[in-house]
């Protein structure tokens, strides 16, 4: 067992301090940066999940914010329009792709104690949700066939009933750490049959729609040549009672926050690591110039000056690998399983990046731990090494 | 084996007072020779552990040279003079000394440990120093536990532990009784015997005893007795 060591469990609680204040280093960094990089791909997540550049949605859809916060806050709602709009949309210049989506709430059903957003897609010219939703079932969505959302407690074979129509879960979709995650997706013609099925049994706040004549949402990527502004005011200017919002300006909200809470953590980090970095220097400091006489006696027996601050720098060195591993493991046990309570906590889309990703985080907040226990005590190593023998050893001072 | 001190002076720069060059030892031809137990005596203040650190490669000279067997020590880099100072010099320094992490067994091991392992010979003959010393029952006891006399009787094996060519030792019978002066003294007059160069400073009248060869110091300025 090496000198560094035997120092190190010589002074059990001194050890003790410098190895929590590592694993607070290594927590900090790790939990801040692991939280803003899930709240990055959570945010990308959703941009490519949204997957349209313009959508077109009822007018009081987006002054009640119901709109959005089915998309950006995962809450329930519908609202429809009628479907004439669908078709003057089609004839505005400069549309490219286009499709209509239609939007129900469940009451609470079998598979989930809350209402679930359902979202009825056109299998034919769907180009935002199908794309995504290939990688777990590749065909176009039949009759009452669903897909469902991560979070929600249903598995492929499992039947699901929604206003008395009975579904059949056809696949459930990878986690997108957004809205999505509790949403069901189902095709046109079996979506218009439950919001029959809600109007006729008084439970759908529109009692006077027709299900065959409304849409609630029209996605639309620009054609060639054309931006999405020139979409978005060409509709607005001409096209009553609709609302048309380009994708990017309605989750700017959602970047705003996160370049706040990005900010906030970046500060919480530098403010931790400063004064980590700020108390470890004294600790380690105090813990060399006590035991000067002790090094000094380490010279007499033929203790070279490099190997005085070899001995330093592997007490820091031993406390950081110990303090970081600590620091990781805690950060992996805390934010690993609660990811769904941080998504809920902070109500933005929040998805844990690639388990490389986590990795080569966890390794960079060790790194970062160890290097500033290392520097801190690099100083106390230098000045133990400069140590005039001669000087201290005289008499008992 | 022969230790020698060539014209070696020390001074210190004084923060304060007269003069702020001061003189800690004046120009000083000394040698130590293998098999003589060599006492130094002299006020406190005099120079004595100032002239012992230079002996010993702990404190370079202002002037002069310390030849061990004709090689300048100081001439030697960092790396170089620790290895000599570990192979062939011992050390009891003024004071305690003890490495408060570590037993007594391996505070006096650790000359052995820093360089390497300790092996089965080193660890018996660590067994018998305590043994002679009278410290065999502290051997897993850590330092804080002990009395003076008892760190001072480690710091004395601590020395041995290399069975080493040059020997010093600073008041090392400072806070021991006469029996156990007595065992220290046995004990530095037969490492002489067995052909070390012994020095040592002691204010104890039973010291000339032992000694072969008599010093004092005053003023920084050395004396034969
Ligand atoms: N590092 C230093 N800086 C300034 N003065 C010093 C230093 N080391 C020693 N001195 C001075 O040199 C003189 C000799 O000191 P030294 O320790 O050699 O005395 P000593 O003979 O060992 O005394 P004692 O018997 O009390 O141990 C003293 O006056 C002391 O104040
Ligand atoms: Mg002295």
């Amino acid at each position: 067992m090496s000198l560094a060591f035997k120092n190190l469990r010589g002074k059990p609680v001194r050890t003790a301090v410098l190895v929590i204040l590592t694993v607070l280093l290594a927590l900090t960094v790790f939990a801040g940066t692991l939280t803003v990089s899930s709240l990055r791909s959570g945010l990308g997540s959703l941009e490519n999940r949204l997957g349209a550049e313009v959508m077109v949605v009822p007018y009081e859809a987006t002054t009640k914010k119901s709109f959005e916060n089915i998309l950006l806050q995962g809450s329930t709602g519908y609202f429809y329009m009628d479907k004439s709009v669908y078709d003057k949309i089609s004839k505005t210049e400069g549309i490219g792709r286009i499709s209509e989506q239609f939007y129900l709430a469940s009451t609470s059903s079998g598979c989930c104690s809350i209402p679930v957003q359902i979202i009825g897609i056109d299998p034919e010219t769907d180009f935002t949700v199908q794309p995504w939703i290939k990688k777990s079932f590749d065909k176009p969505l039949g009759d009452c066939d669903i897909v469902v959302g991560n979070d929600l407690n249903a598995f492929v074979g499992d039947t699901l009933q929604f206003y008395g129509t009975d579904c059949r879960v056809a696949a459930k979709l990878e986690k997108t750490g957004t809205s999505f995650d509790t949403t069901v997706f189902t095709n046109e013609s079996t979506i218009r049959k439950m919001i029959r099925a809600s109007i006729d049994k008084g439970l759908n706040n529109f009692k006077d729609i027709d299900p065959e004549q409304v849409v609630s949402c029209v996605m639309i990527d620009p054609a060639e040549g054309y931006t999405a502004d020139d979409v978005v005011n060409d509709i607005n200017l001409h096209i009553k009672k609709v609302r048309a919002v380009r994708t990017k300006e309605m989750i700017s909200g959602v970047s705003d926050s996160l370049s706040g809470v990005s900010r906030i953590v970046g500060i919480l980090i530098f403010a931790v690591w400063v004064l980590g970095g700020v108390i470890l220097l004294l600790a380690f400091t105090m813990s060399v110039n006590e035991r000067r006489k002790e090094f000094a006696v380490l010279r007499v027996i033929g203790a070279s000056r490099g190997r005085l601050a070899r001995t330093v720098m592997a007490e820091a060195l031993t406390v950081g690998v110990t303090g970081s591993l600590i620091g990781i493991g805690l950060g992996l046990l805390i934010m690993l399983p609660f990811a769904n309570a941080v998504e809920g906590l902070l109500s933005m889309p929040y998805l844990l990046p690639d388990i490389w990703s986590i990795a080569a985080i966890a390794c960079a907040a060790a790194a970062a731990a160890i290097v500033t226990g290392a520097a801190a005590a690099a100083v106390s190593a230098y000045r133990i090494s400069r140590l005039d023998t001669g000087v201290i050893l005289r008499g008992d001072n | 084996m022969l230790l020698k001190g060539e014209g070696i002076a020390r001074e210190f720069i004084r923060v304060s007072g007269g003069s702020n060059r001061f003189t800690a030892v004046q120009d000083t031809d000394i040698e130590l020779h293998g098999g003589q137990l060599t006492v130094l005596s002299g006020r406190s203040g005099s120079g004595k552990t100032t002239l012992l650190n230079m002996l010993s490669g702990l404190l370079p000279p202002t002037r002069g040279r310390v030849l061990l067997d004709g090689e300048d020590i100081y001439s030697l880099n960092d790396a170089k003079l620790s290895r000599l100072r570990n192979r062939k010099l011992g050390v009891v320094p003024q004071g305690q000394t003890a490495i408060h992490s570590l037993t007594v067994r391996e505070n006096i091991l650790l000359p052995c440990t820093l360089y390497g392992n300790a092996d089965a010979a080193d660890e018996e003959y660590a067994a018998s120093l305590m043994e002679r010393l009278d410290i065999a029952a502290l051997a897993s006891v850590r330092p804080a536990e002990l009395s003076g006399g008892e760190l001072r009787r480690m710091a004395i094996a601590r020395a041995m532990i290399r069975h080493p060519e040059v020997i010093f030792a600073d008041e090392p019978t400072g806070d021991l009784d006469d029996e156990n002066t007595a065992v220290v003294f046995e004990f530095l007059r037969s490492a002489a015997g067995d052909g070390a160069a012994v020095l040592v400073v002691s204010h104890e009248a039973a010291a000339a005893d032992y000694a072969d060869r008599r010093l004092t110091m005053t003023k920084g300025e050395i004396a034969e007795m």
